[in-house]
This record gives structure tokens, sequence and C-alpha cells, in this order.
């Protein structure tokens, strides 16, 4: 372990390639001692590339990387770590089934004896560095116990606890909820005054809030360089997209359309048994965006399951057009006009090894149109993928290619593709942006308000308040499963949503 | 621009090839035998002449048809290790017919045995397939044990009930079928049979199924990724059962097709492991129709050394089984180390260095083509 101080992390000229891809092309880049650098780009920039080239996980074709001004050479993340640089990835890496301590004790290998773990050890190395940077953790949860929030925090203890100096963070905010965004950013900022940090990320405001300094990358150059508060979060998403950015915004007067989606005293249970919804009632008509607003974990994934059939409901209703649509069959649900972005959209939104243009289909193989006799119509299907790369901007060599291998941004306007042009009667669209930056959201967003022009009734799920009140003509607020409170466009604001969702009644 | 990654494959399946034949040669060596000999009677054997070329390709038969149905059941996301059982299943019931087919035109005998035999594969292959649909039964234990099931099943029906009447020694076998359920062969003296005939017909037809219909396309979706086969409305069960269904039929077909062509009887030992080796030339085939084709030649080779290793030389047969097991090791490693990015990155670097273009200028034409696009 090298334990001097790392002053300056300076990367120059770095240049990496793939096959086809040009992921970093002279990359040069400085951090000095307390700085928090934001790395900022839209999906496909070569962000997570670069940081992969200074975790020693990729090496790169050309450039160097020099740590106080002495080149290092990382062949794998364990000669970055000797260094005090540790990286939190996107992805946690924890063992679910392990409690916190043994999953910090899995990377701490002076815990290791020749025939026992030192656990002692490790549990005062975990309470000295919470007690350090206020980060709160009990070593003897297990981690699947724990909230996205939480095993974020025991992964950013992990890296501590395995001696890093110099902290990488992987789009940290991506998977938690406004108020854990928040209180990260306060720990972030207040841990910057022993470590150096870089953050991925593509949400301005995160930026703007946190970092010293701003790098921009685009095609995998930087093409802009500087401090942070020079600049407006408006300039630097321009600067990130190469174009101005404007926010696609709901501005049309509620609709009187008739009712389309109906759900009465909806009780529904979640994989572990208890009722995640529970007397649950909402309306949504033709022609109208309702948004339901709430912290994640409060029935969403549950109540839009059991709209499109994927979910027992145990008692209640959910009208459809006039007809119960409860308990029918997934299959059921999309014959009679149903459309369904669903949340994890690498896994369930799409087959990932199936090609895009095999995925474009997955719901209609059996229709006339790409299919006879159960026999598939191969041009047919062809033509159609064609145009819907191209309609739906769907950036990939050709519609061949495994579906799984896009970016997200990607792989989202396939889903949307598909359920788009099957010319939904109503689409049910969970966390549709999450992810995402700032140009395919804003492509989706737009196509979903042309969606609502058509007269299709739109649920939009999020906890991104800015995308519910920039789209939505009302507001639903759920809380444990039920709906708190309904409001109209113009009376919601961020606060008066916050505190609905934070599960306090406005009468009280 | 991907040049160096089917260098990559090539030389790894090279080097695997070279592991294997080197622990092959230990083995040999630890039994006494002729290194060179033996592999020199696997590799040449076959190809002496036309009768011993015959027998390679009559071990292809129940090959090809078995790992057929596996490519079927694998792709739809169902391990079919009973295609033994199914085998045994498909052999007892086209025998129950077949030795009642005199009288009946050879035209109708044969595809009513060989329909038979698919259909007691089928049932047989339906119930792991509903049990994994319906109550998420681990396939894997219950065909493994419907295997053994099976196993005793037909033992006790050629011991027993089908016992051959003239048989007085208490060899447990039933009678000869009936010759109206025999399958011709092409060339006298040799073992090839109209078998074949059927096999390359299933390779056309599974191939059609998975790749050109929409039931394959739902299996091939649903065994992909079961969540997103539910999602798009696809019956996930049902799949999973006609899968299982047409994999038991296929191996079902396979025991028909081995007793009308091959034994003429149904006896101990009938399948001679072809429900196992199957698995391992699906695999080998890559689940593929075509691919299955090349794989199920090249064991049938292996398989047939066996018999000419036993006459030749004195290295036991059983030497081949263990070859198989090598290949089987070493096909699993070679995957991984295939589908290893590092280590595809580390063969670029060390023997690729400055060969690879500039591609700076690929990838401009790429952002291009996007915006134009």
């Amino acid at each position: 372990m090298n334990n001097e101080r790392i002053r300056e992390l300076k990367v120059e000229h770095i240049t990496k390639r793939f096959p086809g891809v040009l992921a970093s092309d002279n990359i040069s880049l400085t951090v000095g001692e307390h700085e928090i650098l934001a790395l900022v780009g839209e999906n496909g920039a070569g962000k997570t590339t670069l940081m992969n080239i200074i975790m020693g996980l990729y090496q790169p074709d050309e450039g160097h990387i020099y740590i106080n001004g002495e080149e290092v050479n990382f062949k794998s993340p364990n000669d970055a770590f000797a260094y005090g640089i540790g990286m939190v990835h996107q992805q946690y890496m924890l063992v679910p089934n392990m409690t916190v301590l043994e999953n910090i004790t899995l990377g701490m290998k002076e815990s290791w004896r020749t025939t026992k773990i030192d656990t002692a050890m490790v549990r005062t190395r975990i309470s000295e560095i919470s007690k350090k940077y206020s980060l709160h953790v009990d070593p003897d949860a297990f981690v699947w116990q724990l909230s996205v929030g939480e095993q974020q925090r025991v992964e950013l203890v992990k890296t501590l606890c395995l001696g890093a100096k110099f902290l990488i963070l992987d789009e940290p905010t991506s998977a938690l909820t406004p108020q854990e965004t928040d209180e990260l950013i306060r720990l972030l900022d207040n841990m910057s005054r022993e470590l150096s940090i870089i953050f991925i990320s593509h949400k301005l405001n995160e930026v703007k809030a946190l970092s010293h300094k701003v790098s921009i990358l685009r095609h995998g150059r930087v093409v802009f360089n500087g401090s942070t508060k020079d600049y407006s979060p408006k300039e630097i998403a321009a600067l990130m997209t190469g174009h101005e950015v404007e926010t696609t915004e709901n501005t049309e007067s509620p609709c009187e359309g008739a009712p389309a989606l109906t759900i009465n005293n909806l009780c529904v249970r979640s994989d572990r048994g208890f009722l995640a919804l529970d007397d649950f009632n909402l309306e949504v008509r033709q022609g109208e965006i309702v948004g339901l607003a709430g912290v994640s974990g409060n029935g969403q994934r549950e109540l839009a399951e059991a709209i499109n059939g994927l979910r027992k409901v145990e008692s209640g209703s959910i009208s459809f057009f006039g007809e119960e649509i409860s308990n029918k069959t997934p299959h059921e649900v999309i014959g009679l006009g149903m459309g369904y972005i669903p949340e994890e959209r690498n896994t369930e939104g799409i087959v990932p090894s199936m090609s895009i243009k095999e995925n474009l289909i997955l719901k209609d193989s059996e229709a006339s149109r790409f299919s006879k006799a159960h026999i598939l119509k191969e041009k047919e299907i062809e033509d159609y993928a064609q145009a819907a790369r191209k309609d739906f901007d769907i950036r990939s060599p050709h519609i061949n290619i495994a579906a799984g291998s896009l970016s997200g941004g990607n792989i989202q306007k396939v889903i949307l593709a598909r359920e788009i042009s099957r010319n939904p009667k109503f689409l049910v669209c969970v966390y549709p942006i999450r992810g995402l930056d700032m140009g395919a959201a804003e492509f989706i967003h737009r196509q979903l308000l042309d969606l609502r022009k058509k007269g299709v009734g739109i649920l939009l799920i999020s906890e991104e308040l800015e995308e519910i009140m920039n789209l939505s003509d009302r507001i639903a607020v759920i809380f444990k499963g039920r709906t708190q409170k309904v409001l109209m466009r113009d009376e919601a604001n961020s606060s008066r949503l916050g505190i609905l969702m934070a599960g306090v009644k406005e009468d009280e | 621009m991907n040049n160096y990654k089917l260098w990559y494959k090539v030389s790894v399946i090279t080097a695997a090839i070279l592991i294997a034949l080197v622990v092959g040669a230990l083995i040999i060596l630890a039994v006494g035998g002729s290194v060179f000999e033996t592999y020199w009677i696997i590799i040449s054997m076959p190809f002496k002449n036309m009768r011993s070329f015959c027998e390679v390709l009559t071990r292809m038969i129940p090959l090809m048809i078995i790992a057929l149905g596996i490519s079927v059941s694998s792709r739809s996301g169902i391990n079919n290790i009973g295609a033994e059982g199914q085998m045994y299943m498909g052999v007892i019931a086209s025998c129950a017919i077949a030795l009642h087919c005199d009288g009946i035109p050879r035209i109708i005998a044969i595809p009513l045995c060989i329909l038979f035999g698919a259909i007691a594969g089928a049932a047989y292959g339906f119930v792991p397939g509903f049990l994994k649909a319906k109550l998420e039964v681990s396939e894997l234990l219950s065909t493994v044990m419907l295997n053994y099931a099976a196993a005793q099943f037909y033992l006790f029906c050629i011991r027993i009930p089908m016992l051959d009447p003239n048989e007085k020694t208490g060899t447990p076998m039933t009678a000869r079928i009936s010759s109206n359920a025999t399958l011709t062969k092409f060339i006298k003296g040799a073992s090839l049979h109209q078998g074949i005939i059927l096999a390359a017909i299933l390779v056309v037809l599974i191939y059609i199924l998975l790749f050109k219909t929409t039931w394959g396309y739902k299996m091939r979706a649903a065994g992909a990724s079961e969540r997103a086969a539910r999602y798009g409305g696809i019956n996930v069960s049902r799949y999973l059962i006609i899968s299982m269904m047409i994999s038991g039929a296929c191996a079902g077909m396979a025991g028909a097709v081995e007793l009308m062509g091959v034994q003429g009887r149904a006896m101990e030992g009938i399948t001679s492991g072809y429900g196992f080796s199957g698995i391992v030339v699906a695999l080998f085939g890559a689940l593929h129709p075509i691919g299955i084709i090349p794989a199920a030649f090249f064991f049938g080779i292996l398989l047939y050394s066996q018999v000419n290793l036993q006459i030749l030389t004195a290295v036991p047969p059983n030497l081949v089984s263990t070859l198989q097991g090598l290949i089987i090791l070493i096909i699993v490693a070679v995957q991984m180390a295939i589908n290893n990015p590092y280590s595809q990155e580390r063969f670029r670097k060390r023997f690729f260095k400055g060969t690879i273009k500039d591609i700076r200028n690929t990838s401009d034409i790429c952002a291009k083509g996007a915006k134009e696009a």
C-alpha cells in the first residue's frame, strides 16, 4: 500500500480503440487534491471507458497516466488500489446474501489470516470510516435487506476501507431517489475535504451542486474543460449534446376525454408476499398523461405488472375501456391495445441476445403483417425494422445485431418503436428516461407528447419530479400502495409533491 | 477489422484439440498402448472402405436425431438430460407395434412404428416439461430420475411381457420385429439404413421450426429471456412443454430407428448411451441444426473407433469415452476463453500490435452516417 497522498492525477493523450469505435480520443485531464471533477457526456461518449482505463481494467493504446507527476502503469484494478484509487461502479458489486461486514472483508486482503478472518479488525475499520465521513452502515445487516441508497453507502465504505484516497463514482445517483441523491451530494461534498473525486453523471443539477470542475466528453473527445461555477446547467447541456436543448413540456389544456383506464380498490401482493398495492384507485382518460410520482418501492412496479397481466390481482378491478382486465394473461391485455414500457429495459423490455429486428416483433410475431400460417415473413420484418430504425433514430450499424449490445438510450428507442408502432390505445411507461442522456430523454418525451395528441392515454410512472411536472396533465402521488393525492398540473410544485411522496397527508 | 478475433478463435480451438490429444496420449501411455497407433486407428479406420464409412454414418443417425431435439429444448430454456429415457420409451413403444406388423404394407408399417416411438418419447418428455412449467421442478432432477425409471421399465418389458417366446437361455430380449417394419439397408453388407433419410428430413424441419416459424421464434425468445417473453405476451410454460415434447419425440424416434434399422429387436443396452452423447453433439454443434451434422459425424467417428480399438489394439475401448469426456471439458473451457474479452484483448496486443489500422476514420464515418440517418 502506497501511503503517499494523491496531490494530482493527470492523464495525458489517452487514446483507446475498440473494433469499430474510437472510445477515447486523445483525452487529457487533471484532478488536483480535494477537487471534484464532474465528467459529463451523453451515453456512449466514452466516460466509463476512460474511468476503466484509469482503474487498470483496460490498457490505453496511447497516452500516459501520472500520479503526483510520476508515470504509473496499472495492469489491473489491484495496481490502482495500491495507489489509493477506488471506484464505485454503476452496478454495485455486493453479494446480496452476505452481511455488510462480510462483503467488506471480501476485498480486504489484509484481514485474511491463514485459517481465519480477522473480523474484529474489519469492524474497527468500518466504524472508523463511518465516523470520519459520517457514512452510517450497519455491519451486521444483510445486503439484500438494504435499500439501493444504503447499498451505495456500503460500496463507498468498502472502497474507503480499502484505503482509497481518490474516488471514482460512475453515475452514483442513477438509481437513487431524490432524497437519497440530496444526501449523497451532501456526503460527497463533505468527503472532498479529505479526498479527490471524479464523478460521472448526466444530471446537470448535480454537476452544478457538487463539482468544482467539469469536463465534457463527446464521441470520445474532451470538448470542454472548465470551472463549474462559471456555467449554467443550460450551457453545459448545450455543450454536451452539441446543440441547444429545449425541455419538452406539455402545455396543452387538460383534456376531457372518456375514461381509458379505471382502477378501483386494487390490491396486489409483492414478491415477498405483503400487499404492495392496498386499495389503490386511479383513473386515466384518453388523450391524457397522468404522472404517478412516488419514491420507488411504493407499489409502482406491482401496479404496472398488474395492469399488464404479469402479476396476480388479489382484489379490486382494473377496467380498460369498460372491459375488466385484472388477471387476464399478458397476451390478452396486449391484444386489447395496451402498450407497456417496463422498468427493466435490459431484461424485460427486450430479449438481449436477439437482434433488434427480432425484438421489434416480440409482441406481434403472429400478426398477419409479419407471418402467414405461422411462417415468418422475413422481407416484411426486415423492411419494418429498417423503417423503425430510421423513424426512431436507433443508432446501430444494422438491424441484425443483438439488442442487448446497444446503449441504454437505444434499447429504450427499440422498445418505444415497438410499442408505438403497434398503435396502442394506452401506454404504461415506467421510468422511461432513467439513466438516459438528455438527447435520448428529449426524444422519448417528444414521442410521448405526440402520442397524447393522438388521443392515447398514458400512465407515466417516474421518480423524476421534473419529468412528471413537465409532461403530465394530472399528477397522482403513490405512497405505500395507496393514492396519496391527485393534483392538476398547475397545482403541483416540487416541494408539495416531495411532501406527499414522503407520506405526509396534506390535511394533517 | 475483426480479423484478430477470428485468429483468436482459431488458435484457441487448435490449442484445445492439442491439449485433448496430449492428455489422451498420456492416458494411452498409462494403459500401455501405442499413442500413434491408437490415434491412427481412430482417424483412419472410418475412411478405409465404404463399409466402415457406413458404420460411422449409421452411428450419426441417432446422434443427429437426438441432438436436433436437444437443440429445440435448450433453445427454449430447458435442459433435457432425459433423452436416454425418452429413447428407451421410443424403443419399447415402436417395438410393441413392430412385432405385429406382418401383413401390414411397409409404407404404412414403418411410419406407424416411428410415429409410436415419437409419441412415447414425447409423452415421456412432457412429464419433466410440465413439472418445470407448472411447479418449477428442476428439469435436471426430473429428467435424470426419469432416465432411471425408463431404463428399469424397459428391462422389465423385455424380460417379462415382451420376452422372446423362443428364447430359452433367458437373455432378456424381444423377438425379431416384423420384416415389414425393418428399415432397408442401402448397400448390401453395410450397416447404413434408411434412418438417415429421417435424420436429414428432421434437420430441415427443425431448422425451419426454429428459425422460420413463429413457434420457433417464440421458443427462442422464451429460452433467451423468460421475463421478456412473458412481457411480450408469450405463453412461456406452454412453449416450454411443447419444446420438451419435441425433444422427447426426437429421442423416441431415434430409439425407433435404432431398433428398426440396426438391432431388429429390443435388447439390453440398445441405447448405447446415445441419449447422453446426443447432448454433447448438440452443444458441439452450437445448438444449430446445420452445426449438428459435422458434430454428429465427429462423434460417430469416435464411437466407431471403440469397435476398432477393441479388435485391433490392446487399448480398452473405454478410452474413447474418456476422450469424449475430455473433449466436453475442453469445449466448456474453450467457450469461456473464447468469450473472454480480456484475453482477447491480450491476444490482440501480443500478436496484432500495430497491424490494426487507425480506425479514427471509420468511427468518423459511423458518426456521420448516424447523423445523416
